[in-house]
C-alpha cells in the first residue's frame, strides 16, 4: 500500500489537475456518448421514451432490438445516397478551399501594394457568424429579386434557380461554404509560407528553377506539415457542416442538398414522430466513418515519412 | 497563367528598375502586376459583397429591399424595428448569457489540463491527449438525441444552463488542446526558478505560467466566445419558445416560410455580427498559431 503511494506520488499533481477535465468528458460526452450508442440499439421514439407531462411521469418503454436499426440503414438506399453526396461535398468543398486558399495566400505573400488591406478584407468572412452570412447568401440567391439573377439577367442570360433545383442548390451550398473556409484557409498557409525559408527559393532561383519548379519542389514540401493538418481538421469540419446546409436549403429540395449529419438532425427533430433511435443509429455511424477516415489519413501520412 | 508570357520582358526591365528605383530585386513586369492585383481585388470583392450588401440593405426601407440601388431612402427604421418590436434583445441576453458562461468555465476548467499535458509526463497522458483530439471530430449528431433526452429529463430545455452545458462538449477539449500549445512555448526555465523557490507545481502554475500565458488565454476565450455565438443545431433543438431562443433561432424567425421580413433580418443580422467580428478582430493573429501549434507539436 505505501509503495503504491509512493509511486503515484509524483502523478498526484497531474492527475489533480487534469482531473476537472477528465470528469467533464466522462459525465457530458462520455455518458452520452454510451448512451447515444445503447439508443442506436433500441426502437427508441417520441412515443415510448422517458418524460413528464405535467405531473404524470411516464417511464420508458422501449424496447433493445440489437443490431436492427443499422442493419435497416444500411441495406437502405437513402443512407448510400446521402453518403455519396456528403463525400462528393466534402472533397469538393475542401478541394476548392485549399486550391483557392494556397493561390490567394500566395499571392498575398508577395511585396505587393496594400496587402495589408487585401489581407484584412479577405479574412472578413472568418469573422462574421456563419449563421448570418447564409442569411446573407439566401439574399443573393432569391430566385426572383436577388443580386446574383439581377446580374445575370443584366447581362442577358436567365436567372438560375439557386436554391430551387437539386443540381444548382447543390452548386450554392458548396460555394457558401467555400466562401466560408477560403479565409481560415488563407491565414493557415500564409504562416506556412512564411516559414519556408526565403534563402532556399534565392538558391534555385539561382540554380536557374523556374518559379512553378521552386513552388513544386520548394514551397509545398515547405507547407506540407501545416498543410495536412488543416486539410484534415477542415475535412472534419466539413463533414460536419451543419448549418450551411440547414439554413440556406434545409437539406431541399427533395433532400438533394442534405448530408448525413443534417439528415440526422432532421429525423430526431424535424420528421414526427420523432426516430431518436435511428437518428443515434446515424450518428454513431457518422462517427465510425470519420474515426476511420482519420486513421487512414495518418497512417499513409507516416508511411510517406511524416513525423505526425 | 501570366507568368510564362511575362517573363522574357521581365528579364529585360529588371535591371533597369531595380537600378532607378533601389526596389528589392524581384520586380514584376506591369503586366504581371496586373494580374496580381486583378486576382487579389476579385478575391477581396467575394468576400466583400456578402456582408456588404446585408449591410447596405439593412438600411433601406422594408419595402425596398430588393432594390439594386445603393441606398436611396437613407432610414434607420430597420434597426428600430428590430430592437423596440421584436424580442432580439431577449435573444440577445440568453446568447450573451450561454457564451459567457461557457467561455468562463471552459477556460477555467481547460488551464489546468493544459498545463499538465505540457510540463507533466504521467500515466494515462497519452489517453486523454487522444480523447481530446477524437472528441473534436465528434459530429454533433451523435451527441444531441441523448443529451436532449438527458437534458429533458433534468428539467434543462429551454435553459441557458442546459445549453452552457452542452456546449462545454465543444468548448473543454478545444481549450485544453489549444493552451496545451500556448504553455508549450512558455519556457521550463521558468517553472524550475519557481520550484527552485519554493512554490509547488500549483503555485508555480497560478503565479508564474498563468500570468505569462495571457494572451493565450485571452485567445482561448475569444474562441470559444465565437464559436458559441455562431452555434445554430443545438440551439435551434434545445431552446424553443420565443422568449427562449438564442440568436441563431432567433434569426430564423425573421426568414421563414410564412413571413419574411427581409429589413428586420439584415438589421439584426448587422447588429449580432458587430460584436463577434470585433472580438474576432482582436484575436485572430493569434487563432492559427495556436491551432497550428496544438496539432504540430503532438
Amino acid at each position: 500500500m505505501r509503495r503504491l503511494a509512493a509511486r503515484c506520488a509524483p502523478h498526484w499533481y497531474a492527475w489533480a489537475m487534469v482531473a476537472p477535465v477528465v470528469l467533464v468528458i466522462a459525465l457530458i460526452i462520455g455518458y452520452p456518448l454510451g448512451r447515444g450508442i445503447f439508443l442506436s440499439l433500441t426502437d427508441a421514439d417520441e412515443a415510448n421514451v422517458e418524460r413528464t407531462i405535467g405531473v404524470n411521469h411516464i417511464p420508458a418503454t422501449y424496447r433493445f432490438t440489437g443490431l436492427e436499426n443499422y442493419t435497416r440503414i444500411l441495406s437502405d438506399g437513402v443512407f448510400w445516397d446521402r453518403l455519396g453526396w456528403t463525400v462528393v461535398w466534402t472533397v469538393g468543398c475542401v478541394g476548392l478551399t485549399f486550391v483557392l486558399g494556397l493561390t490567394l495566400a500566395n499571392m498575398l505573400n508577395r511585396t505587393v501594394r496594400g496587402r495589408t488591406f487585401y489581407r484584412v478584407a479577405m479574412i472578413v468572412p472568418w469573422g462574421i457568424p456563419a449563421f448570418v452570412s447564409v442569411f446573407a447568401f439566401r439574399m443573393l440567391y432569391n430566385e426572383r429579386n436577388g443580386l446574383l439573377n439581377k446580374v445575370l439577367e443584366g447581362g442577358g442570360i436567365d436567372g438560375v434557380p439557386w436554391l430551387g433545383d437539386p443540381f444548382w442548390a447543390k452548386i450554392a451550398v458548396i460555394v457558401v461554404n467555400v466562401w466560408l473556409g477560403v479565409p481560415f484557409m488563407i491565414v493557415a498557409m500564409l504562416g506556412a509560407l512564411q516559414s519556408v525559408p526565403a534563402q532556399l527559393h534565392e538558391a534555385a532561383q539561382l540554380d536557374g528553377a523556374g518559379p512553378w519548379q521552386r513552388f513544386t519542389h520548394i514551397t509545398l514540401p515547405g507547407i506540407r506539415p501545416v498543410a495536412t493538418t488543416v486539410v484534415l481538421l477542415s475535412t472534419i469540419w466539413t463533414f460536419n457542416m451543419f448549418p450551411v446546409i440547414f439554413l440556406l436549403t434545409r437539406g431541399g429540395p427533395e433532400d438533394s442538398t442534405e448530408i448525413l449529419v443534417t439528415y440526422a438532425y432532421r429525423l430526431s427533430f424535424l420528421n414526427s414522430p420523432r426516430d431518436f433511435a435511428a437518428s443515434a443509429a446515424w450518428g454513431v455511424l457518422i462517427l465510425v466513418l470519420l474515426a476511420g477516415f482519420t486513421v487512414v489519413y495518418r497512417r499513409a501520412l507516416r508511411r510517406q515519412g511524416e513525423v505526425w | 497563367m501570366t507568368v510564362p508570357t511575362t517573363n522574357p520582358r521581365r528579364d529585360e526591365q529588371a535591371p533597369g528598375a531595380a537600378a532607378r528605383a533601389g526596389r528589392p530585386p524581384r520586380v514584376r513586369s506591369p503586366l504581371a502586376s496586373l494580374g496580381l492585383h486583378a486576382g487579389l481585388l476579385f478575391g477581396t470583392l467575394c468576400a466583400l459583397l456578402p456582408p456588404l450588401w446585408l449591410l447596405v440593405t439593412s438600411f433601406k426601407p422594408k419595402s425596398q429591399s430588393w432594390s439594386m440601388a445603393l441606398v436611396k431612402d437613407f432610414t434607420l427604421a430597420n434597426y428600430a424595428h428590430v430592437l423596440g418590436g421584436t424580442r432580439f434583445l431577449t435573444w440577445f441576453g440568453n446568447s450573451l448569457t450561454v457564451v459567457l458562461g461557457t467561455t468562463v468555465v471552459g477556460v477555467f476548467i481547460a488551464a489546468t489540463t493544459g498545463y499538465a499535458l505540457s510540463r507533466f509526463r504521467f500515466p494515462g497522458m497519452r489517453p486523454l491527449v487522444w480523447v481530446l483530439l477524437l472528441t473534436q471530430m465528434f459530429p454533433m449528431a451523435v451527441l444531441i438525441v441523448p443529451l436532449y433526452t438527458t437534458m429533458a429529463n433534468l428539467g434543462l430545455l429551454n435553459q441557458p444552463l442546459g445549453l452552457i452545458i452542452t456546449y462545454l462538449t465543444i468548448a473543454v477539449p478545444f481549450c485544453a488542446w489549444m493552451l496545451k500549445g500556448f504553455f508549450d512555448t512558455i519556457p521550463v526555465d521558468i517553472d524550475e526558478s519557481g520550484r527552485v523557490d519554493g512554490l509547488n507545481p500549483f503555485g508555480t502554475f497560478w503565479r508564474l505560467v498563468l500570468p505569462l500565458a495571457r494572451p493565450g488565454i485571452a485567445v482561448t476565450a475569444f474562441y470559444s466566445f465565437v464559436t458559441a455565438w455562431a452555434e445554430v443545431a443545438y440551439a435551434t433543438a434545445f431552446m424553443t419558445g420565443e422568449d427562449n431562443l438564442t440568436l441563431a433561432g432567433g434569426l430564423q424567425t425573421f426568414v421563414n416560410r410564412y413571413d419574411t421580413d427581409w429589413g428586420a433580418m439584415t438589421a439584426a443580422a448587422v447588429i449580432i455580427a458587430v460584436p463577434a467580428g470585433l472580438v474576432f478582430g482582436f484575436a485572430q493573429k493569434h487563432l492559427v498559431a495556436g491551432l497550428t501549434a496544438g496539432a504540430t507539436k503532438s
